[in-house]
């Protein structure tokens, strides 16, 4: 274990705890707009998976990637929206909801799989993103390889955040999302129309969760496989409380994960003492921990959970 | 033109019995479209569906045996729901179960008289344990259960999975399952060239205590008030964090046993893969049966004819077998859309 801290190691390391990040933090920040405005999505892991499979698909028939990203966000548009017209509209439980959604678009989205791709022998590939090398600046030693010779979408995501931060504590429609979810009496009476802003930030909420599975898809494995997902959303949702609803802290316990991730892989690849299955664990156990140290009793939106019926 | 809704009265006890019917009903009117995208026959479809989990005594067994860890997790769902605690570990909690009554199953040679029942209630302590961690952590430390719930699962069947790569491997294959248990550690098959056990009647018996605890014993008056409103409950007198404790022991202690079943009642060893998913489907038939036991039951007999029957289904027709899955998704959202009609009427105003 004499190589561990080599520059070049840690360089690798932290490049790949970035990629891991991805998926979970378009995940976390689409969970987060969405609660922002009173409204919990369970239905995020089936929404990564199902974007997953419609990024998966789009670009095995088309072969443009793009085009992948913005049918996962689509799809997980509309999923939402399903979630959005029942809570929003109908007031009905958002655990209960949620949590048939993921059922729903899980099982869907394995449905659909087998009926256009059927049961090949090796499950076909995707062309995945290329690495953007972002010139000059790449070259950097060190910090070059680490940030800026990542795939675009996390590019993409790493700006997603501040983006959010900005649009959530800077904007007129980020107050007005606000005060719905902290408390839509109050936000009604000053002229917010509170199912609106719910059915917005949910929607998009729900594109951002389908981006998120779409990076597996079409950027880290390049094909599509049932048990990709693999609670990321879950964990996702433990990050949106570690991070105080905070776009900022998101980040950073994205990064936390991701890091824990790309440990236990090259622990994996090490032959490490343990069970490989162990080091897989790991990630979630250390998500569990996060939640116990950091975010106990945590200071939910006002409003979460809590349906808004106009008397 | 407006619409909205209005809260109504009580709606009467038929009108509610009623209720999930209709949501089971429009499911599969949903799943027609999919049965059609796989260019089926919807009725040909569901008729094998019926026809193969009903149409023959060995076929009835089969559907008996899904069912038995359906009600139980169905239970365990139902219980911690009515309290609120959004317990949606049933899956870890039931692999739990079934790795103690496997470690167990190997080692402890007593009469089945003696082994049965010490492996039942070892393996609802292993799913009660598991559940009262995270019945503890909401309690004292206000930790949010459904997350850590939902992550322990993927903990417990990862650990599994390195048992049995190891200290659990039976070596005389190349499969990472375990040996199998001891003969006087199994559950008597009921019917002989079936495979229905008496974990069946373990679900049964589980069913009815459910129904007594939660509508004849004060524990289930002080789940049901801390479920419906937890603060007036706490100035009511009754104790909050305690109850939620004691929910979650009941509803891992549920879980748990459906993992006894399927290792001494079923497979006879510990597989990777012992429940497909029978946790999270435990949660839809709780919603669909209403919380409520006998419901509870109902459902979960609903969900085993299902499974069992989406398989000889998709054979036939071609249809993807995950279409059970998505069912029992569909069914879960529109059982809660439905639901809302009970309690509140549509009424269209026309704006002035």
């Amino acid at each position: 274990m004499t190589e561990v801290l080599t520059a070049a190691f840690l360089a690798g390391l932290l490049a790949a705890m970035l990629r891991m990040a991805t998926p979970i933090l378009f995940a976390a920040l689409g969970e987060c707009l969405s609660e922002r405005s009173g409204v919990l999505n369970l239905g995020i892991e089936g929404i990564m998976f199902f974007g997953a499979l419609a990024a998966f698909l789009t670009a095995y028939f088309t072969g443009s990637l793009p085009l992948a990203v913005a049918a996962a966000f689509l799809s997980g548009a509309l999923l939402a929206l399903v979630h959005a017209a029942l809570v929003v509209s109908l007031g009905v439980s958002q655990h209960v909801s949620g949590l048939g959604l993921t059922i729903f678009s899980s099982g869907l989205a394995l449905f659909l799989y087998r009926l256009i791709i059927g049961t090949p022998a090796t499950p076909p590939q995707v062309a995945p993103f290329a690495v953007v090398r972002i010139p000059l600046l790449a070259s950097i030693p060190f910090i070059g390889p680490v940030l800026f010779e990542q795939y675009a979408l996390t590019y993409l995501a790493v700006l997603m955040a501040p983006l959010l931060g900005l649009v959530i504590y800077r904007t007129h429609w980020g107050l007005a999302l606000r005060a719905t979810g902290e408390n839509p009496e109050a936000a009604d009476a000053m002229g917010v129309n509170v199912f609106f802003v719910r059915y917005v930030s949910v929607v998009l909420g729900g594109g951002l969760m389908a981006v998120g599975g779409a990076f597996l898809s079409v950027a880290q494995f390049n094909m599509f496989l049932p048990g990709m997902v693999a609670g990321r959303g879950w964990v996702a949702i433990a990050l949106v409380v570690f991070g105080k609803w905070r776009p900022g802290r998101i980040f950073l316990g994205a990064l936390l994960f991701g890091l824990f991730d790309a440990l236990q892989l090259r622990l994996q690849a090490a032959g490490a003492v343990l069970p490989y299955q162990y080091l897989l664990l790991l990630p979630y156990l250390v998500t569990i921990l996060l939640l116990v140290a950091f975010a106990r009793d945590p200071s939910y939106p006002g409003a979460l959970l809590r349906a808004y019926r106009r008397e | 033109m407006r619409i909205r809704l209005e809260k109504r009265g009580p709606i009467s006890f038929r009108a509610r019995l009623a209720l999930p019917f209709i949501a089971v009903a429009i499911s599969f009117a949903f799943s027609f479209v999919l049965i059609l995208l796989a260019r089926a026959n919807p009725f040909t479809a569901f008729y094998y569906i019926f026809y193969g989990a009903l149409g023959s005594p060995t076929s009835l067994g089969e559907t008996a045996v899904k069912t038995t860890p359906l009600v139980l997790t169905g239970l365990a769902a139902a219980v911690a729901f009515k309290a609120r605690f959004y317990n949606l570990g049933g899956e870890g909690q039931l692999y739990l179960g079934a790795l103690c009554a496997a470690v167990l199953g190997l080692h402890l040679a007593l009469p089945r008289a003696l082994a049965v029942p010490v492996i039942m209630a070892a393996g609802c302590a292993a799913g009660a344990a598991w559940a009262l961690c995270a019945g503890m952590l909401k309690a004292r430390l206000k930790v949010d259960e459904v997350v850590v719930t939902l992550l322990s699962n993927y903990i417990v069947i990862y650990i599994i999975s390195a048992l049995l790569d190891g200290p659990l491997k039976d070596p005389r294959t190349m499969w990472p399952n375990s040996p199998p248990i001891l003969e006087s550690a199994r559950y008597p098959i009921l019917i002989a060239g079936t495979r229905l056990h008496a974990g069946a009647l373990v679900a049964l018996a589980a069913a009815a205590a459910v129904w007594w605890v939660m509508k004849r014993s004060v524990l289930g008056f002080e789940i049901a008030a801390v479920g419906a409103n937890p603060k007036a409950a706490g100035y009511a007198g009754i104790p909050v964090a305690r109850t939620v404790v004691l929910t979650a022991i009941m509803s891992g202690g549920l879980a748990g046993l459906a993992g006894v079943g399927e290792v001494i009642g079923l497979h006879y060893d510990l597989v990777e893969k012992i429940s497909p998913n029978y946790g999270y489907a435990g949660v839809v038939i709780a919603v669909l049966g209403g919380l409520n036991a006998l419901g509870v039951v109902c459902a979960a007999l609903l969900f085993g004819v299902l499974i069992t029957g989406a398989e000889l289904m998709s054979r036939y027709t071609g249809v993807p077998v995950f279409l059970a899955d998505v069912i029992q998704g569909i069914v879960l959202l529109v059982m809660c859309a439905v639901f809302v009609f009970t309690q509140c009427r549509v009424r269209v105003t026309r704006r002035t």
